[in-house]
């Protein structure tokens, strides 16, 4: 590996830390925008950064080191996801560190230190997030370890660079497979990114709330961290989608000039992608938390009938 | 109210629809609450006066109201000592208003439930703000309360524990869940965090003044209380408001609802997480409240009704504007209203949601808009029209099953026929004055107001002195029946349905903290 390889690293990881919080301000117009509301501006997200990052941080007093670390643990943990996840180029360092079920890991891991500081403050809240968190995050995974199993089949390894080089680089066709794991792999992505219909990022209702219900005793920075880590989750696995099902224009090498020609169409897909999250937000009503099981169980078969394709019909 | 089995001497009472009231010893009025009920009467609300000043003790009122009209029980104590029978087993809704009447006046009901319901240690305990001796005090501190919520026992049962302070700019409230995973076994409220004491306040306010603060009590009803308000003043002077200027009320009365029912119908499509339908209510709602502005100069129509009728009088164009308007509301409304049936998440999330079924809801004696959801038929608009109603036909909107969903065709219901309302009033209005004059001093004595607010029946109870100046004035927000009942649809249901449960409901705090 050169130093170049790894200024592209450092490049692919600094657009993901740039691009997650525009993407998000870019979903909440086209929310806005479906909705019939004037929009927020683009750049909110970056704003209330900014603010989140200047005021002093409020910490419960019976609040243990857990709960301190956590924002840390999870950002970073979503900051090596970035790396791992071939957003701009294949062939980089990181990439060959960690496969794809290193990288389910890895979002484990953010889960259960999140979980874990929730429940750390011992409010009813934070333990009945933590507890719901759990239930979808069970019921989530599993669906997702199936879907990458599916694209790990077609190219025959777990290891994401490989399995994006064989999809972008394989021979025109419909593989039936693909189309079963996208559809669930788009169910586990709203499931996992706290998005209708299964949560509700906009939700001020403490009592319905999931992901937020695990957070609301965070304040400044930490809290800042959070949320540019959910933002970078959904950046993540945007990009992982991007890579799996539209494997298009990502650069093969590890040269800078070609991740920044790859940046571009990057851009759009996400564009693109936003657009139908906000357009499937719109359209749909939050389920009932009992649904939930129904909606990510369907994923998992979904997924796992893409995996069944594939063994049966070898595409 | 047919009293024949009940042996009282009524005496006429100035109300805006038939009313009595009558003295009941002691022992009698447990015995003709009961009487009452079986005769289909409901319990609209129930205060206690202190007339140790007078040298009569105290006087603990109960008004009921049956189909031909309102009936006014008083039972004189001799002292503050005195208890009286506990109301609850007849009308369970007395329970908490027994409470509050203990916290403010120091009459105790003899009920077994002695916790506070309004005194949150912001005065003495043993210190009544209702009572004629009562002085405040700068220098107290607020205190600590040690409030005794019921537990339920039993293995993996928790407690979850809501508000007063909330995620959102909402109204405070503390809900006591006790749980088994997402499952509600209980649910206790406790309210009176936003107790202002405005019963207090009406004795010392000059009565000139009096109106603005009965607008102030609850802002999203405030037409509701300054019409409410208005009638028993106008009872207790002898006042009759001329037509126009009743037309005029009832035409800012049903602006009120149009209003509310848009924002809540939108405010439960949000919290079902269809963020579209708030959207679209909200911009709906905001039309008829700049409607408002232009028409009675306030986008809520504060202070537009005043004793002896209402403060300025719309312009034409302004009315026909109104009138073009609803018509636009209606389709949109429609248009609206179709998505909501037909968006199978949102129908999910609405049917067999916190159900109150019909007889349950007689049992507490639920009132107003929620009662009509749980197959109740009382509206005041229809049951007792006065100028204009009578003109108008009004239908009484009312649905069985008791959901979530039957509150909102309910809000549908209401909101095209108050459109319709709007559009019969504008065309009918008649001519002439928008308001007669009030004598500059009230003579002695005793009057009620009650108006159907889009809650539900709205109903001050008010006394003078023989000063001119306000005795007692006691208001009262329909949600004071309907709050418990909110207890009862969350039973069974999950946490997170809750929230969409009290929308459905949406109650009022300041109304009935006071």
């Amino acid at each position: 590996m050169t130093a170049t390889a790894y200024l592209s690293q450092v490049l692919q990881v600094a657009v993901a830390l740039a691009l997650a919080p525009i993407l998000v301000g870019w979903i909440n117009q086209c929310r806005a925008w479906l909705q019939g509301r004037r929009a927020p501006p683009l750049m909110l997200p970056y704003r209330t950064l900014r603010k989140l990052f200047v005021k002093d941080a409020v910490i419960a007093t019976n609040a243990s080191p857990v709960f301190r670390l956590a924002p840390y643990v999870v950002f970073g943990a979503m900051c090596c996801a970035a790396a791992i996840v071939p957003s701009l180029a294949t062939d980089l360092p990181f990439a060959r560190a960690a496969d794809a079920i290193a990288l389910v890991g890895l979002f484990a891991l953010a889960r259960v230190f999140i979980a874990l500081a929730a429940m750390d403050i011992g409010t009813a809240f934070g333990s009945m997030g933590a507890r719901r968190e759990m239930f979808v995050g069970f019921l989530a995974e599993p669906a997702l370890l199936m879907v990458l199993f599916t694209a790990s089949l077609i190219s025959g390894s777990t290891s994401l660079p490989a399995i994006v080089d064989a999809l972008a680089h394989r021979d025109f066709g419909i593989y039936p497979s693909l189309a079963f794991a996208g559809v669930a792999f788009t169910m586990v992505s709203l499931a996992e990114n706290a998005r209708i219909p299964v949560d509700n990022p906009a939700t001020h209702l403490e009592l319905t709330m999931i992901h937020e219900a695990m957070v609301l005793e965070y304040s400044a920075r930490h809290l800042a961290l959070i949320e540019w880590s959910a933002a970078l989750k959904l950046f993540n696995y945007s990009c992982i989608g991007l890579a799996l099902f539209l494997p298009f224009g990502i650069a093969d090498g590890s040269d800078w000039r070609a991740l920044v020609g790859a940046a571009p169409l990057l851009i759009a897909k996400l564009a693109a992608g936003g657009a139908a999250l906000a357009l499937i937000e719109t359209l749909s009503a939050k389920l009932r938390i009992f649904r939930a099981p129904e909606f990510l169980g369907t994923a998992f078969l979904l997924a796992v009938l893409g995996m069944l394709v594939n063994l049966l019909l070898g595409s | 109210m047919k009293l024949g089995a009940l042996r009282l001497v009524p005496a006429p009472l100035a109300a805006p629809m038939p009313a009595q009231r009558a003295r009941v010893g002691s022992g009698e009025l447990l015995s003709a609450c009961r009487v009452a009920r079986e005769a289909g009467a409901e319990l609209v609300a129930l205060w206690v006066t202190d007339d140790s000043d007078r040298g009569e003790g105290f006087c603990v009122r109960v008004l009921l109201r049956a189909d031909d009209g309102l009936l006014l029980l008083e039972h004189r104590l001799p002292d503050a000592s005195s208890r009286y029978p506990d109301l609850a087993s007849v009308f369970p809704s007395a329970a908490r208003m027994q409470r509050a009447a203990f916290d403010l006046t120091g009459i105790a009901a003899q009920a077994d439930d002695d916790r506070p319901w309004l005194w949150m240690a912001a005065w003495p305990i043993d210190r009544f703000p209702l009572r004629r001796d009562f002085a405040a005090s700068p220098s107290w501190q607020p205190g600590d309360e040690d409030y005794r919520f019921v537990r339920v026992e039993g293995e993996g049962v928790h407690e979850i524990a809501v508000g007063p302070v909330h995620a959102g700019t909402i109204e405070p409230g503390h809900f006591r869940f006790q749980v088994v995973g997402e499952k509600v076994l209980r649910l206790e409220e406790r309210l009176g965090f936003t107790h202002k004491g405005i019963e207090k306040r009406f004795t010392t306010l000059p009565i000139a003044e009096a109106p603005r603060l009965a607008g102030r009590i609850c802002g999203d009803s405030t037409v509701a209380y300054a019409f409410a308000f208005a009638q028993a003043l106008e009872g207790l002077a002898g006042v009759a408001p001329p037509p126009r200027a009743l037309w005029l009320r009832a035409l800012a009365l049903e602006r009120e609802r149009i209003a509310n029912h848009l924002g809540d119908l939108g405010a439960l499509g949000n919290d079902a997480g269809l963020a579209f339908g708030l959207a679209q209510f909200s911009r709906l709602r905001e039309d008829v409240l700049r409607g408002n502005r232009a028409a009675f100069g306030h986008r809520l129509a504060m202070d537009f009704v005043v004793p002896g009728g209402v403060a300025r009088d719309p312009a034409d164009a302004q009315l026909s504007a109104m009138r073009d308007e609803g018509t636009r509301i209606a389709d949109d409304a429609r248009a609206l209203r179709t998505i909501y049936d037909e968006h199978a998440g949102v129908q999910d999330r609405f049917r067999t949601c916190g159900r109150v079924a019909p007889d349950l809801a007689r049992m507490l004696g639920m009132t107003g808009l929620a009662a009509r959801a749980s197959g109740g038929t009382r509206d005041l608009r229809a049951d007792f029209p006065g100028v204009p109603y009578a003109a108008l036909d009004v239908r009484a909107m009312h649905r069985e099953q008791g959901d979530v969903a039957a509150r909102v065709a309910v809000r549908f219901d209401e909101l095209f026929e108050s459109l319709r309302l709007v559009g019969a009033i504008v065309d009918a209005l008649p001519p002439g004055a928008i308001a007669a004059t009030m004598p500059p001093r009230l003579p002695a004595g005793l009057a009620l107001g009650s108006v159907e607010g889009w809650r539900g029946p709205v109903t001050f109870a008010v006394e003078t002195g023989t000063d001119g100046a306000i005795r007692r004035c006691h208001p009262h927000d329909p949600s004071w029946q309907n709050w418990p009942a909110v207890e009862h649809a969350a039973l069974g249901n999950i946490v997170p349905d809750f929230p969409l449960i009290n929308k459905s409901f949406n109650l009022a705090y300041s109304g009935h903290d006071l």
